[in-house]
């Protein structure tokens, strides 16, 4: 007789709706975990290649047996990768909650009108555009003013930054926003400025809104592939100098990839690399959780 | 320094930080119409792409971006965002349903063109397919939901308890309470996960290259038959959207007039972008006040 | 009131949906008539993709009822697609054999076009012709300057293409002479970004298809010889390669038509030509 309570039916499938989708998106994220562990994994147990060969820095997938066979190491790809991602973030964060603070408190109208359109444009810009901008504009002038070819680090990271600036930017002002008006009011009552109602008080109660916001920044630059892959330089070394040219993860696998085929052992090492780009990301985002918990504590 | 000095400082420079950020916007803005606006036209607007010789246009790409867009937000939003709602309200907060959550996150990160490679040999070969706009949007659901998943549950999140105790002790049930109260309060966040995701499509070209592929088969629109393959509506058929087609010009080119196709169409998908997220944010803006009533 | 209508509408795009799946396997019928219908997916090398695509536009227009689809990958994915059977045609720069993992025994080879490379540099190096062997060194990066082959002074800024690419491959036996070549200062992977670095940065030096050359880059000579069909025909330049259409097995009645048409003289002397291609009957020297 329960059954026939029209809220129970409605309670009944809107919990089983909720849960197919929350169970597809699981599967999803479990099912292409798995594709990208065996694929990666298969370097391994395919092609026998040992842990210290593929963490080095001798990248020579097509030398012929002669000379020595093949090498796949691809620490300069990682480390390509992670300085390019970590610099772009720890320029963007900053900058774009400072931008969701503006829009929050400092001026909400203009925020809402002029600087939410101006990021959601941001956002939308394609990456093969920003790529080819940063071709035409940021290298010659990276090269002209401050020396080195052009295609650097440097170039990488201020492309990257741009664009994961409306991710950080918006996240951190959705958090701020819905932040109860009460803790400002609080805030004001007693006395304080609003400099320092942002700093001690909104900041820290917005803070696993504004750090998720760095998050899903940093996995964005970790992924990002066709724009960093015109302006930095591709070269396959470990840059000295913020000038000197870099290779990511995904520049490298954008690059080879369709020219290889499924199963070689080229083909395999480049799985790798997206599955160790996916680690990487992994253990950036836990850290930053970790350490954000750990400051909310105090 | 005293209080009233450090908080002018600070003022000076949130605006500062805000009106950098329109500057670099205008800049590129500027650049990409300043460069295009030439090539845009009718012709321009309605012909399609030429291979080898001058005079193409984007007609067919700026139709499969639109129609890529509706099919894969139409996986990604539902699917997105109940799985939000179910982590956010009904889930168990515990080790298990963390880790999911950070798998979920890192998930975000995966590189398009690694979805690109995985759609070609999962959703084109194995699901047999084909290079096709079905194909696409399935890659770009795997790279778009992650992120409505998130974005759903962190601005559930931020919907004050209270809000909800208050509507279960009236009496209310659990789903009532997420979609009666909770939901409307969280919308502008919503909407804002839809646009950025919307947005993310609009610009995707990696993940496109290998599945919904790169040219787009002569379209007959008043062909009546929606599984022929010259129907544009055809979800079975390759489609080439805007933002791959300008990564082809710029690649492998071989028409005389490059420049103006590959600045034209950058120009043509920002102010595509611009006009879509104006409309979306009206939409919204109504949408929500019949729901909040506010 | 309002859930409903959204369920309702939710359920018929699922139903709408699940009907177009289910119809996608009757959806094409190879009708057999007089005319040829059917359809081709060629897959494969992103440098013979234009002229393909070109190619199955003209085709089109003689046999509406054929849909042909080109699209791009490499011709790693090329070859590794066709011997799927994922597609029709591999389209590839190189021979099936030079690329490891490849089962050639099944792959039936088509060459359609010769397709011709030069090497590249920035306007302002002054340098017209080199030697294979100084080419070599440069890319090699023995020679790191251009005057120490008779340019200006001004240090080489090599630019590789992708490791696995066709181009580089042809580049690597045929120039090269199967030399592993430097690091370089740069590499990439799309002839437009070669194209815009080598005419944009001084000292720069790369190698592209010869379609892709214009005025803003230099076209240097190896060992006087130029990439004309004289020269090559007559074995003189040796940085060249067959444009491939592979087919596993023996291709069908439709897809035989098209790459019968690419082979004609209509295509042949024609399109090929006019995209900088050379015919492939015209090369009298064998690879």
């Amino acid at each position: 007789m329960q059954w026939l309570n029209p809220n129970l039916r409605r309670e009944f499938a809107g919990y089983t709706v909720t849960f197919v989708c929350a169970s597809i998106a699981i599967g999803l994220t479990i099912a292409i975990i798995v594709f990208l562990g065996w694929k990666g994994l298969s370097i391994f147990f395919v092609h026998k290649i040992s842990l210290a060969n593929i963490f080095s820095v001798n990248w020579w997938p097509d030398r012929a047996a002669e000379l020595g066979g093949p090498q796949v190491g691809v620490l300069t790809f990682m480390v390509g990768s992670i300085i390019a991602s970590a610099l772009a973030a720890v320029v963007s964060a900053p900058f774009g909650i400072t931008v969701a603070v503006f829009m929050s408190n400092i001026s909400p109208r203009l925020g809402q009108q002029v600087l939410q359109p101006v990021i959601e444009l941001l956002a939308g810009i394609p990456s093969v555009v920003y790529g080819y901008i940063g071709l035409s504009i940021l290298v010659p002038f990276v090269r002209e003013n401050l020396g080195g070819t052009g295609f650097s680090l440097l170039a990488g990271a201020a492309v990257l930054s741009v664009m994961i600036l409306p991710t950080v930017t918006s996240v951190s002002f959705d958090a701020l926003r819905a932040l109860p008006s009460h803790l400002k009011e609080a805030a004001y009552a007693l006395g304080a400025t609003r400099w320092q109602t942002v700093r001690m008080v909104l900041l820290p109660a917005a803070r696993e809104g504004l750090l998720t916001g760095v998050v899903l920044a940093l996995a964005r630059a970790f992924g990002e592939a066709l724009a960093v892959q015109m302006v930095i330089g591709n070269k396959r070394e470990i840059p000295h100098s913020i000038l000197d040219p870099i290779i990511t993860l995904t520049s490298g696998i954008t690059m080879d990839m369709g020219n290889t085929v499924q199963g070689s052992l080229w083909n395999d090492a480049l799985w790798f690399m997206a599955a160790i780009l996916l680690l990487i990301s992994f253990l950036f985002i836990f850290a930053i959780r970790t350490i954000g918990k750990k400051v909310s504590s105090w | 320094m005293k209080a009233k000095t450090k908080d002018l400082l600070a003022t000076g420079f949130f605006w500062l930080g805000a009106g950098f950020v329109i500057l670099i916007l205008a800049l590129l803005l500027g650049y990409i119409l300043v460069h295009g606006y030439q090539a845009i036209d009718l012709d321009f607007l309605t012909k399609a792409p030429k291979a080898i010789r001058a005079g193409g246009g984007i007609g067919p790409n700026i139709f499969n971006s639109f129609y890529l867009l509706f099919l894969s937000m139409a996986l990604t939003v539902p699917v997105g965002l109940f799985g939000g709602i179910y982590l956010a309200e009904y889930a168990r907060q515990n080790t298990f349903t963390n880790i999911i959550r950070l798998s979920i996150e890192t998930l975000t990160s995966l590189p398009s063109i690694v979805v690109g490679l995985f759609g070609l040999l999962i959703f084109v070969t194995k699901f047999g397919l084909g290079y096709s706009l079905a194909a696409g949007a399935l890659a770009l659901t795997v790279i778009n939901l992650p992120l409505m998943v998130r974005i759903t549950e962190e601005t559930l999140r931020t919907v004050p308890h209270s809000w909800r105790e208050a509507s279960l002790s009236l009496g209310a049930t659990r789903w009532q309470t997420t979609y009666r109260v909770v939901l409307p309060c969280a919308l502008p966040g919503l909407i804002t996960g839809i646009i950025i995701a919307a947005g993310r499509v609009f610009g995707e070209a990696a993940a496109l290259l290998f599945t919904a592929g790169i040219t787009t088969p002569h379209l007959n629109f008043s062909q009546v038959n929606l599984l022929h393959p010259t129907s544009p509506w055809n979800p079975f058929r390759p489609g080439e959207t805007l933002a791959v087609h300008i990564w082809k010009i710029n690649s492998e080119a071989l028409i005389p007039d490059i420049r103006r196709v590959a600045d034209g169409s950058a120009a043509v998908l920002v102010l595509v972008l611009l006009i879509f997220n104006m409309l979306a944010r009206w939409i919204a803006r109504r949408f929500a006040r019949r729901l909040t009533s506010v | 009131m309002r859930r409903k209508s959204w369920m309702i509408a939710l359920a018929a795009a699922l139903v709408v949906v699940m009907a177009v799946a289910a119809g996608c396997g009757a959806g094409n019928p190879p009708s057999r008539q007089a005319a040829l219908s059917g359809k081709i997916i060629v897959v494969g090398s992103t440098a013979m993709q234009p002229f393909v695509e070109e190619a199955a536009t003209a085709f089109y227009e003689k046999n509406p009822d054929v849909q042909i689809t080109v699209q791009g990958g490499g011709s790693g994915t090329g070859l590794s697609q066709v011997s799927q059977g994922a597609c029709n045609i591999g389209n590839s720069d190189i021979f099936a054999e030079e690329k490891e993992s490849i089962d050639s025994s099944q792959l039936v080879d088509h060459k359609v076009v010769v397709q011709a490379f030069a090497v590249v540099a920035n306007p302002g190096v002054g340098v017209d012709s080199l030697s294979k062997k100084q080419l070599q060194d440069i890319f090699t990066g023995k020679i790191t300057n251009w005057k120490q082959v008779g340019g200006k002074d001004q240090k080489i800024f090599l630019v590789n293409r992708a490791k696995g690419s066709g181009t580089r491959s042809t580049f690597r036996k045929y120039v090269m002479d199967g030399i592993e070549e430097a690091k370089g200062d740069a590499e990439q992977d799309s002839s437009g970004a070669v194209h815009k670095i080598v005419s944009e940065t001084d000292g720069a030096v790369s190698y592209m298809a010869i379609a892709y050359l214009n005025d803003k880059v230099k076209t240097i000579k190896i060992d006087g010889a130029a990439p004309t069909e004289a020269d090559i025909a007559g074995g003189r330049y040796p940085f060249w390669s067959y444009g491939h259409m592979y087919t596993k097995g023996q291709p069908n009645s439709v897809v035989k038509a098209f790459i019968d048409y690419v082979l004609s003289d209509e295509v042949q002397q024609g399109l090929v030509k006019e995209m900088y291609y050379f015919p492939v009957n015209g090369i009298q020297v064998e690879r």
